[in-house]
């Protein structure tokens, strides 16, 4: 029997934190619309960013989501460290504890490392390869806008309905009608299935753009190093998301529809859903941590003044990494039962990822070997990240190892080891590339001052957390258990870790007070290089006009932009090299289908057939208009051009100020 | 993005955009393929789970199957035609030859419809076992692809009547005809792999 969903439930009510919560949104966006509708701006925000095509508008629209999203899954990571700062504390109880190390998983994961890292790639990407858009600019605005739906549907859980609760992995049979019957884990299918084909569609998008539009002399093997891992990133996309999809569908119809996919009656299989979710989940680590090696290898080559060491053999590892990504799922369940020779072969193939992950290790240390290494904020972050993330990777060897894994599997050595993992490898990454880049974006610096408090608050609260969590995994401490008892002897390892985490968010919060205060006060006037950096991103204005190139540049080497400094070639532009440029329309239909599949969603969520099925209909309106849709785009005239380029290149500190 | 116009080469080939959604369509295929592959994967585990319900043996009949089969195969060779009189730059005969495959598509997904109906009424629905729910799923899922396929070429054909054969509305067509050919080809899988396989063993 299915169960229905009564008008009471609709409100969370009854906890206070999250009546708090539900005042504190409600006061929030009263605010923003009071504040828009103060400042006149709407037609602004509709005209510049709700519609934009622009790939830097969506990329920093992702960015700010994503940010938003670090705070929202960090406030989910306090509450569980105040939890189980001291035995036996009675600030959440078990339910709320599940649903907040839930929500914790799927927004750091999905909602905040991909747009942070598709947001990066967005501003970043088609810069490198001197192109003037993505392939498809329109359909990567409906990939953001499907991403923000997807979000939004998933964050309002906690307060209209009740969040998931069977853990971001939500293993059959918990995550099934017959032991979680509420509508939290709804959410769950339906919003990361709307994410979801945003992402898919982003992986498309990139794979064309890298492919067919890169400028002039680009051959493959003379990309960025970032380029290439946003290529390799977004073929694992291709090939893992669809995996995904079908997974989170027939989660769906087991759920709403009553079917028997993964149920333990009438034949199901809970461990269909375990190995799909793996199929998928495994190759999304690598979608993640593969373009934040990129950011790294661009960081650490310009501070260092060096050309990346070994690119050929950097280039083979990252599609190394990604052919094995799809072949280690099965050491996420090496204790479910699949027998020692599976488990052999899946311990084996985990393991040899080491191997051209190592090779990228040495690759960084001999770039900045002999280098002239400038401590810029966002090389600290590369520099703190290898030793961190070589924690992880040696802790990931010994859980690969399938015997071994009994010992470790469901402990805090796990979180410990992942936490080692993801946030060197991918927040680091993040946090360098937003120091590096943010001139690019914004046309201003964030200030290195408080960038490096940032850094160093941030390194080590983040060594304080999670050090302590290897030795109470090893002495026996599970996760996901909301307390522990005063006789365990854990108390003092768990106080530290949330000593620690306090620390973290410290550091997260000089990050937000350096965004306010550079955007307040920082200097305006810099050059469109001011790193003296290698890539093509930097032979352009800061921040970057919207057609990104008045003349696509030509490229002869690896780091195009530092063999044109050294040559003095195509840095100055002449007048009657210009000519007229065509760029995609703005368009209001990408907003449009991400507020219907929200729409559309929220009501599946609740189990409303009929009316999602009604909101569908709205669905296929937008597809229908865009078919019809024949707007070709406009012209921006040579004079135009003209008065752009000479704003930017007539600065002082101009591009030919670096030539050294 | 750019013109960069190169008329030697086909109608749907010609702008540097057409050749970009075109490469982006195959590699949608590709997600596509990754997709059904998911949904046969899930079929080959759960076929034999019947939970007491009724069995492939019990229920499958070859010969709606066989028209349907027939239907949706003869579709793509008359979309092939279809594609052929676009290259003689034929607005008409494309335009006949797409309705002819859209009739026959339809054709399928009303036969495929009857089918379900059939099965529904012996008590097999998607709730009755894994085995069913896996068979209706993989099945309703292409059967979906057919159906917006239909309705995604009626658009287009109306755009052909209204705007002639120009590279944006061949392009459009050509695109539809990868992925009718890929639908067929999905169909061959499960008319061997769901009907064949399990009505033999």
């Amino acid at each position: 029997m299915m169960s229905r969903i009564n008008w009471h439930d609709f409100f969370i009510v009854g906890n206070p934190l999250i009546l708090g919560s539900q005042i504190a949104i409600l006061l929030t966006m009263i605010g923003v619309v009071a504040g828009v509708t103060y400042l006149k701006k709407w037609k602004w925000l509709w005209r510049e960013w709700l519609t934009t095509v622009d790939h830097k508008r969506i990329g920093i629209m992702y960015i700010l989501s994503g940010v938003l999203m670090f705070f929202r899954g960090g406030v989910d990571g306090l509450l569980m460290k105040a939890q189980t700062s001291r035995p036996e504390l009675k600030f959440l109880d078990a339910q709320h504890y599940n649903e907040i190390f839930t929500t914790h998983g799927v927004i750091m994961i999905l909602f905040a490392a991909m747009p942070l890292l598709i947001g990066i790639m967005n501003v970043v990407v088609p810069l490198q390869i001197g192109a003037r858009d993505v392939a498809f600019p329109q359909l990567n605005a409906l990939s953001f806008w499907l991403f923000f739906a997807g979000a939004m549907l998933f964050n309002i859980s906690f307060v209209i309905g009740g969040s998931p609760d069977a853990g971001w992995t939500a293993y059959f049979p918990l995550a099934g009608k017959e032991f979680t019957p509420g509508i939290g884990n709804n959410y769950y299918a339906i919003a990361l299935q709307i994410a979801g084909i945003g992402t898919l569609m982003t992986g498309i998008n990139f794979v064309v753009t890298v492919l067919k539009m890169r400028t002039k002399g680009m051959g493959l093997m003379k990309m960025p190093m970032f380029t290439w891992t946003s290529f390799i990133a977004s073929v694992i996309i291709v090939s893992a998301f669809p995996i995904f999809t079908v997974a989170l569908a027939l989660m769906t119809f087991d759920r709403i529809f009553g079917t028997h996919f993964f149920t333990l009656s009438a034949g199901g299989m809970d461990m269909m859903w375990v190995n799909l979710f793996w199929l998928w989940g495994h190759p999304e680590v690598y979608i993640v941590v593969l373009p934040a090696f990129g950011m790294f290898s661009e960081i650490i080559s310009t501070f260092s003044h060096k050309q990346l060491f070994g690119y050929k053999s950097m280039v083979f590892s990252i599609v190394g990494i990604a052919a094995l990504s799809m072949l280690v799922w099965v050491h996420h369940f090496f204790t479910m039962g699949s027998g020692p020779a599976v488990n052999s072969v899946f311990s084996i193939t985990t393991m040899m990822i080491a191997i051209p992950t190592g090779v990228k290790m040495f690759n960084w240390l001999f770039t900045m070997r002999k280098g002239r290494i400038q401590f810029t904020t966002a090389m600290l972050w590369a520099l703190a990240f290898v030793p961190c993330f070589i924690i992880g990777g040696v802790t990931g060897v010994m859980l690969a190892m399938g015997a071994a894994d009994y010992q470790y599997h469901n402990t805090l050595f796990l979180v410990a080891h992942f936490h080692y993992v993801l946030i060197p490898g991918v927040v680091f990454a993040v946090f360098g590339a937003l120091y590096y880049w943010w001139p690019k974006m914004f046309g201003h610096m964030l200030n290195e001052k408080l960038g490096k408090i940032h850094f160093w608050l941030f390194v080590i609260g983040f060594n304080v957390t999670f050090m302590p969590m290897f030795f109470l995994g090893l002495d026996g401490a599970v996760r996901r258990a909301y307390t522990f008892s005063a006789e365990s002897g854990f108390a003092p390892l768990f106080l530290v870790s949330a000593i620690g985490a306090v620390i973290l968010a410290a550091g997260f919060a000089v990050l937000c007070y350096n965004i306010y205060w550079s955007a307040r006060y920082a200097d305006r006037n810099i050059s469109n290089d001011p790193w003296d950096a290698r890539t093509l991103e930097w032979a352009t204005s800061s921040p970057v006009q919207f057609y990104n190139f008045a003349k696509q540049p030509e490229v002869k080497s690896i780091d195009a932009f530092w063999y044109m400094k050294k040559h003095n070639e195509g840095l100055t532009l002449k007048e009657e090299e210009i000519e007229e440029i065509h760029m995609p329309s703005n368009s209001g239909l990408p907003f449009y289908m991400g507020v219907i599949f929200g729409i559309a969603g929220f009501l599946l969520v609740f189990e409303w057939k009929i009316a999602a099925l009604v909101a569908t209909v709205g669905i296929l309106a937008g597809l229908i208009v865009r078919s019809f849709d024949y707007n070709d785009g406009f012209h921006v005239k040579v004079d135009e051009i003209k008065q752009i380029e000479k704003a930017w290149r007539g600065k002082d500190k101009g591009v030919n100020n670096h030539v050294s | 993005m750019s013109a960069n116009v190169n008329t030697a080469l086909p109608l749907e080939y010609q702008t540097e955009q057409n050749r970009m959604n075109i490469l982006g369509f195959w590699i949608f295929l590709g997600a596509e393929i990754i997709l059904f592959g998911t949904l046969f994967a899930t079929f080959s585990v759960l076929n034999a789970r019947y939970a007491g319900g009724p069995t492939p043996h019990d229920l499958f009949e070859i010969k709606g199957v066989m028209i349907e089969t027939i239907l949706l195969l003869t579709s793509s060779f008359t979309m092939g035609l279809a594609i052929f009189e676009m290259r003689r730059s034929n607005r008409n005969g494309l335009i006949l030859w797409f309705v002819i495959t859209l009739l026959l598509g339809a054709g399928f997904v009303f036969f495929e419809v009857t089918e379900f109906i059939h099965y529904v009424h012996e008590g097999a629905t998607w709730t009755t076992s894994a085995f069913l729910s896996s068979f209706f799923v993989l099945l309703g899922t292409h059967g979906l692809h057919v159906s917006m396929g239909i309705g995604w070429a009626t658009m287009v054909i109306i755009q052909l009547l209204r705007r002639g054969l120009t590279p944006v509305t061949a392009r459009k067509t050509f695109i539809i005809g990868l992925y009718w050919h890929f639908l067929d080809v999905v169909w061959i899988f499960i008319f061997t792999f769901v009907y064949l396989a399990r009505m033999v063993a």
